[in-house]
């Protein structure tokens, strides 16, 4: 913690970076910070709490932190993932942010529990992360970590669904998507969610009606769900924004599953990596079409 | 020939197709001017290309009352635009896992490639999954979501 506290002072001392984009203690557990003064870095923290993805930030949409100047950001490997997609994208290029990497071993559900990761308080994402040291970032802090005890829960809950029959399934997210409010905080909180404007808001023409009904709550989620096929970094924020409680991350989890056993993509921290949706091979798989 | 009173009791599914310009479109034709006989259950929307098709129609085609819908285009390495047959082709793919993880019988939804010279595939597929959308009966769920009116 030390390490990037002296880090983030230099960078804004030598004024390299106009705001540091990190984590600090709040009243309700960590909660990101915008550090614009060298004096204010030793507020700066990282800890197992630290489980937003501050690449969010980053995203095109996101004026008043571009006012703020060019952006050093603390990455863990999933938030990695995410900068890597908006280069992927062409929202950012390489120049326009300064990658500080931290190395994780895990992190917490929430950010206002305390630290403690056991298997039943961990992220499902962090099972099987492949970015515990980051591979893409300007500077690295922290030291080795050691991967935390953790299970996937959503993959048992997918293949549960997938056990019952469509109406089953139907029935289930009829009885989650309901409490829907159509706040969008999902794809606010979303990295990879940067249109300008998007399709959900338009009304001339209106594809997605944008009251709380059933028939509008299923067309913005599926919607949601396909937009973010192959291109999910797994950050979890969209569940954990929803104030509705709506398990968003069955649906990303099981879209990443298909891309991954049908095209063999895995959400990848490289920009050189192409999307599968959006790229092609000649020989893809068509069983499904007559 | 089917009786007045069978027919009222016959459930005439509503089929929306998604086609492309050049060679489902033109398949569809040739059946047309072939008097190939096929079910009338289709209606045809016609567009440049499969990689046109954004999931959503699927989707409002269902909200507006759809029972089952109908993509086609070109075979692959066929399509007018080089790629975009293959595009949708991924595009599909995944969406269709989606709509069955949703809940969405994915019976109800067909996806085939017809060219300009195969009207009597066209025709196939379209009594096909008119025999098919005709067994799983009307899609009430999807219809009967409430919408703002309710």
């Amino acid at each position: 913690m030390k390490e990037l506290q002296v880090l983030a002072r230099k960078l804004l001392a030598e004024g390299s970076v106009g705001v540091v984009i990190g984590y600090e203690e709040g009243p309700h557990g960590v909660r990101p910070a915008f550090i614009t003064r060298s004096e204010d870095a030793g507020r700066l923290v990282f800890d197992p709490r630290c489980v937003h993805n501050l690449a969010t930030y980053l995203s095109p949409r996101r004026s008043v932190v571009k006012g703020l100047g060019k952006p050093a950001v603390v990455v863990k490997g999933c938030d990695a993932r995410a900068v890597a997609g908006l280069l992927r994208e062409s929202q950012l290029t390489r120049d326009d942010v300064v990658l500080i990497a931290v190395r994780c071993g895990g992190v917490m559900q929430h950010p206002a529990q305390h630290v403690d990761l056991r298997a039943e308080t961990v992220a499902d994402r962090c099972a099987g992360c492949d970015v515990r040291e980051p591979h893409l970032f300007d500077f690295m802090v922290g030291e080795a970590p050691t991967a935390p005890p953790a299970t996937d829960r959503r993959e048992a809950r997918i293949r549960e669904l997938e056990a019952g029959s469509p109406a089953d399934r139907w029935a289930f997210w009829q009885q989650e998507l309901a409490r829907c409010v159509r706040c969008h905080a999902c794809r606010q909180a979303c990295p990879m969610c940067f249109c300008e404007r998007c399709v959900a808001d338009k009304t001339q023409p209106g594809w997605i009606e944008s009251s709380p009904h059933p028939r509008g709550n299923l067309a913005f989620h599926l919607t949601r769900a396909i937009h973010q096929a192959g291109r999910c970094v797994d950050c979890g924020e969209c569940e954990r924004a929803c104030p509705a409680g709506i398990p968003l991350g069955l649906l990303n989890r099981k879209l990443a599953l298909v891309v991954a056993e049908r095209f063999g993509h895995h959400a990848s921290d490289d920009p050189s990596v192409p999307a599968p949706i959006g790229s092609y091979a000649s020989n893809d798989g068509q069983e499904f079409i007559l | 020939m089917a009786t007045a009173a069978e027919s009222l009791t016959t459930f005439e599914p509503r089929i929306t197709a998604f086609v492309c310009n050049w060679c489902t479109y033109t398949g569809a034709d040739l059946a047309g001017t072939s008097r190939l006989q096929m079910a009338p259950n289709v209606r045809i929307v016609r567009l440049p290309c499969t990689g046109r098709i954004d999931p959503l129609f699927v989707i409002k085609a269902f909200e507006r009352g759809a029972d089952g819908v109908i993509v086609s285009g070109c075979h692959p390495a066929d399509c007018h635009y080089t790629a975009g047959n293959y595009h949708a082709r991924r595009r599909f793919a995944v969406f269709r896992e989606l709509l069955d993880f949703m809940g969405i019988d994915t019976r109800r939804v067909t996806f085939s490639w017809v060219s300009a010279s195969e009207g009597g595939k066209w025709r196939d597929v379209v009594n096909e999954t008119v025999a098919r959308v005709q067994e799983l009966g009307p899609f009430e769920a999807y219809h009967q979501l409430a919408g703002r009116q309710a």
